[in-house]
């Protein structure tokens, strides 16, 4: 864990001394926080090349000279994972681009991966000096995270974390999301003998078969496992924990303690008449199809029904990642509906600003009611009703209500439901003893995030719903502490 | 990586593989299925597990060509490898000793069906059975369905073996026989929707094991979604079985048509492309 006093003694070694000395203060607050250079929307629509290009070099120093390396470093609390910002941030001032590339690493086993898919400016850059206190816009905390790792992975010389000598305990890892492999990362490295069981065929959980390759290209996944194959931590693909073998099972033959990431993996569906014609997807299907599989690419034979007429249910992440793949796999109309209105969209806002550039239409306060198809099944016409804003409900978001006599009528082809995710029931109906809430998420001690059976513990979205990838990544480490106590004590006890 | 360790053809279209897979094999009941993809462009398949051996800790598939993935995977040779196999899937068959059971099976229906009957006939029920198949050379397995059975009656579309006519036919000659307790259908969905029409006719409590079209198999897209009683259920951690007289056999036949059009192409034209 990083301390005030550590943070304190790192800023006050020479280098940061220096590095501070040669701007003024004021000077730096006046520099321009710089936009991220992006594909033009009329182009990246009809490709999955990722949005975001990246900064170069002399876009990162400068964006890296605002930021003031502050005595109290307040961004540091909004990173779930706690990373040193300035000290990386000012590693890429001094140009020392390989050396703010570890500094992530100390906390954060996927920097490239969070540097694209944080919600940044609700966590780190939310505490900003910049925003806080001066009504600027933050330091772009993330794109400067984004940079270092891509500066580390194109160099070659990607840094293999010290792992200490083996102990030859046997831990095992169920589910190769963010959760697990921060898990997996971090026990490793204390010297833990690491099997990821993961039920599908690749590793990676959502970063592979939900986020499309325009927002996280699979090769960006694909470096950060091959680090950590590196360090020692074994994958077995193809292995449904609870049916290829059951915990029970894997203890006997040698596994001491276990972390469950397993993810939140059922989709949910609204129950409206007609939602199982063809062409209506859940957005786990239709994403799966496209990333997990190579649908739409040349030479993989797996199908997927993408038409001209696409309505995504929904306005979250997954619904924005939903429509913007149907814009580019050729939707003439790719629509939102959604229930609420824009401003409660749940959605991170540079996606919503993304998709309405790439002309993504967004139909708000309107809610599907039923589906109709035509002689094969396939969906033909949505029917739609108006809603309007009530009073504020338990989240504190204004409830929206419908209007009666408002409905009519949308011609679609393809229905994409993006109304939230379950957690995935397989798992804990195979362990008849593992707590569950009534949503179904596991019970976990807070501090430990220890389930209900001793040696079991577990986090990302199997404990909070559909969170984030660094909270989930997060919970991995803290469970990693936990566990790696768990075991001395259990080892001493034996 | 799974090895196969042997291959035979059965009938032209239909093949039996024996794959290493240990601890599927261990783990497996009647009534599970696995999910597999030949090669990496590869898409995922599910195939029934009609049967496993633990002394070289393989499982055995009995599998039909119908479109790309069956043929690739029927073009490959003993000795050579699928790339990723998983398993066991869904719930195994609830075997219990009901008294006299009828098995229907239709077409390659029956390689699911047989580890089935083998279940109940060893649970000491009666097991009578029908085999169904539009031609001779489609009906598969009889041999191990006639020891698995008390009793079997083949029928042919066209009369080419057995008796000449539908799955019904069959049926009905045992339910006029003799006291049916449950019955058992597998096979393509419309054999399954007449047969279990029928039985519901003879208010005969039925179990179908329903072929949806799937892609992870563990409950995560909803691809293999059907309505059964009126609600909605996911076939592949619901099911593969249920209750024949709840579910709707309609809507089922339209969703496994979804990719009718597009997997005919995929054959002929090699796999297709969108808009770049
Ligand atoms: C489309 C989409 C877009 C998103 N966009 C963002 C974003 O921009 N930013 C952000 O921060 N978050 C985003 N999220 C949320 C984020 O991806 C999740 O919060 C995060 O991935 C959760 O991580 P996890 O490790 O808990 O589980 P997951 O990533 O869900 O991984 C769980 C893995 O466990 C496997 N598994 C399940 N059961 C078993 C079992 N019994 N045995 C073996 N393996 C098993 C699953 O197959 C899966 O691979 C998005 C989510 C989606 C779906
Ligand atoms: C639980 C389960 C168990 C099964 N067990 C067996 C088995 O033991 N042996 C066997 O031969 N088959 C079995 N099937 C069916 C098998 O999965 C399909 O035949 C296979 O996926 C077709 O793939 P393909 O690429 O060769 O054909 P495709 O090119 O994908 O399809 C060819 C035709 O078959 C139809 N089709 C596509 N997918 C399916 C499907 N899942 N089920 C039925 N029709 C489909 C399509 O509409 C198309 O018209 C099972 C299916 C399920 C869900
Ligand atoms: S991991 Fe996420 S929250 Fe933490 S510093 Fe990076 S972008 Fe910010
Ligand atoms: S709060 Fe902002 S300015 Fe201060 S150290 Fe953090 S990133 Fe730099
Ligand atoms: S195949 Fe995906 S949920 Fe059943």
């Amino acid at each position: 864990m990083i301390t005030p006093d550590i943070i304190s003694s790192e800023r006050n070694q020479p280098w940061r001394e220096e590095i501070r000395k040669t701007i003024k203060q004021a000077d730096r607050t006046k520099i321009e926080r710089l936009h991220m250079p992006e594909q033009s929307a009329n182009i990246r629509n009809r490709n999955i090349l990722e949005v975001n290009i990246g900064l170069t070099s002399e876009m990162a120093l400068s964006e890296a000279k605002r930021c003031l390396d502050c005595v109290n470093p307040t961004c540091i609390n909004g990173c779930p994972v706690n990373i040193n910002i300035p000290k990386f941030i000012k590693k890429i001032e001094a140009k020392d681009f390989l050396g703010a590339a570890k500094v992530l690493k100390e906390t954060n086993t996927l920097p490239a991966v969070c540097g694209r898919v944080c919600p940044q400016e609700v966590q780190c850059e939310s505490q900003c000096f910049y925003t806080l206190k001066l009504n600027k816009p933050a330091v772009s905390i993330g794109n400067l995270e984004r940079f270092a790792a891509d500066f580390e992975r194109n160099s070659g010389s990607v840094s293999i974390p010290e792992v200490e000598k083996s102990n030859g305990i046997k831990l095992g890892i169920i589910g190769s999301g963010p959760a697990g492999l921060a898990a997996a990362a971090d026990l490793t490295k204390w010297g833990y003998d690491v099997t990821v069981f993961e039920a599908l065929h690749e590793i990676g959980g959502v970063l592979k078969y939900g986020i499309p390759e325009f927002r996280l290209p699979n090769i960006i996944v694909d470096v950060e496992i091959e680090t950590l194959r590196k360090l020692g931590v074994k994958f077995e693909t193809n292995f449904l924990v609870g049916r290829t073998a059951t915990l029970e099972q894997l203890r006997n033959i040698g596994y001491k303690a276990f972390f469950i990431g397993c993810g939140a993996g059922l989709p949910n569906f609204m129950n409206i008449p007609g939602e199982n014609f063809v062409g209506i997807f859940s957005s786990n299907e239709y994403l799966t199809r496209i990333n997990l599989m190579g649908a739409s690419r040349e030479g993989f034979d797996t199908p997927v029904l993408s038409g001209k007429n696409v309505a995504v249910i929904g306005g979250g992440n997954t619904a924005m990642d939903s429509v913007r793949t149907a814009k580019r796999l050729g939707a003439e109309r790719a629509m939102i509906i959604y229930r609420r209105s824009l401003e409660e969209m749940p959605a991170r806002k540079e996606e919503i600003k993304h998709a309405m550039e790439e002309g993504i239409e967004f139909l708000c306060l309107q809610n599907p009611t039923e589906y109709f198809a035509d002689e094969n099944g396939r969906v033909s016409k949505v029917k739609v009703q108006k809603m309007e804003l009530g009073d504020a409900d338990s989240s504190g978001r204004r409830k929206p209500v419908p209007i009666e006599g408002s409905e009519y009528i949308i011609d679609v082809d393809t229905v994409i439901v993006s109304v939230g995710v379950s957690p995935n029931p397989l798992l804990s109906k195979s362990l008849p003893e593992l707590k569950t809430t009534r949503w179904g998420t596991l019970v976990v001690d807070e501090n430990t995030l220890e389930t209900s059976i001793p040696g079991v513990f577990a986090g990302g979205d199997i404990v909070r719903g559909g969170a984030t990838v660094i909270l989930a990544m997060g919970d991995g480490r803290k469970a990693a502490s936990a566990m790696n106590e768990y075991v001395k004590q259990y080892v001493k006890e034996i | 990586m799974y090895r196969i360790l042997a291959k035979e053809f059965l009938s032209e279209s239909v093949f039996k593989m024996e794959i290493e897979a240990p601890m599927i094999a261990e783990a497996r009941k009647a009534g599970h299925f696995i999910i597999l993809r030949v090669d990496k462009n590869g898409e995922r398949i599910p195939l029934t597990i009609s049967g496993s051996n633990s002394t070289n800790g393989s499982i055995t598939i009995i599998v039909q060509k119908v479109g790309l993935s069956t043929m690739k995977l029927a073009q490959l040779k003993v000795g050579e490898y699928i790339l990723d196999v998983v398993g066991p899937l869904g719930n195994a068959t609830h075997i219990a000793k009901t008294g006299t059971i009828l098995c229907a099976g239709g077409g390659v229906g029956v390689a699911p069906l047989l580890p089935i009957a083998q279940a109940l006939k060893a649970a000491g029920n009666r097991v009578v059975s029908v085999l169904a198949a539009r031609n001779k050379s489609l009906i598969i397995l009889e041999n191990e369905m006639r020891d698995a059975s008390d009793e079997v009656i083949i029928m042919t579309d066209d009369g080419s073996y057995g008796q000449k006519g539908l799955i019904t036919h069959g049926l009905e000659e045992f339910i006029g026989r003799e006291k049916i307790n449950e019955a058992v259908v597998i096979g393509p969905a419309i054999m399954m929707k007449f047969a279990s029409q029928l039985t519901k006719k003879y208010n005969i409590p039925t179990m179908a094991s329903l072929n949806s079209i799937m892609v992870d198999g563990t409950g995560m897209c909803g691809a293999c979604r059907v309505t059964v009683g009126g609600k909605t259920k996911f076939v592949c951690v619901d099911g593969p079985e249920f209750d024949a007289h709840q579910v709707d056999f309609d809507e089922l036949l339209l969703r496994l048509g979804a990719y009718r059009d597009l997997e005919r192409n995929a054959i002929v034209k090699g796999p297709f492309s969108l808009t770049q």
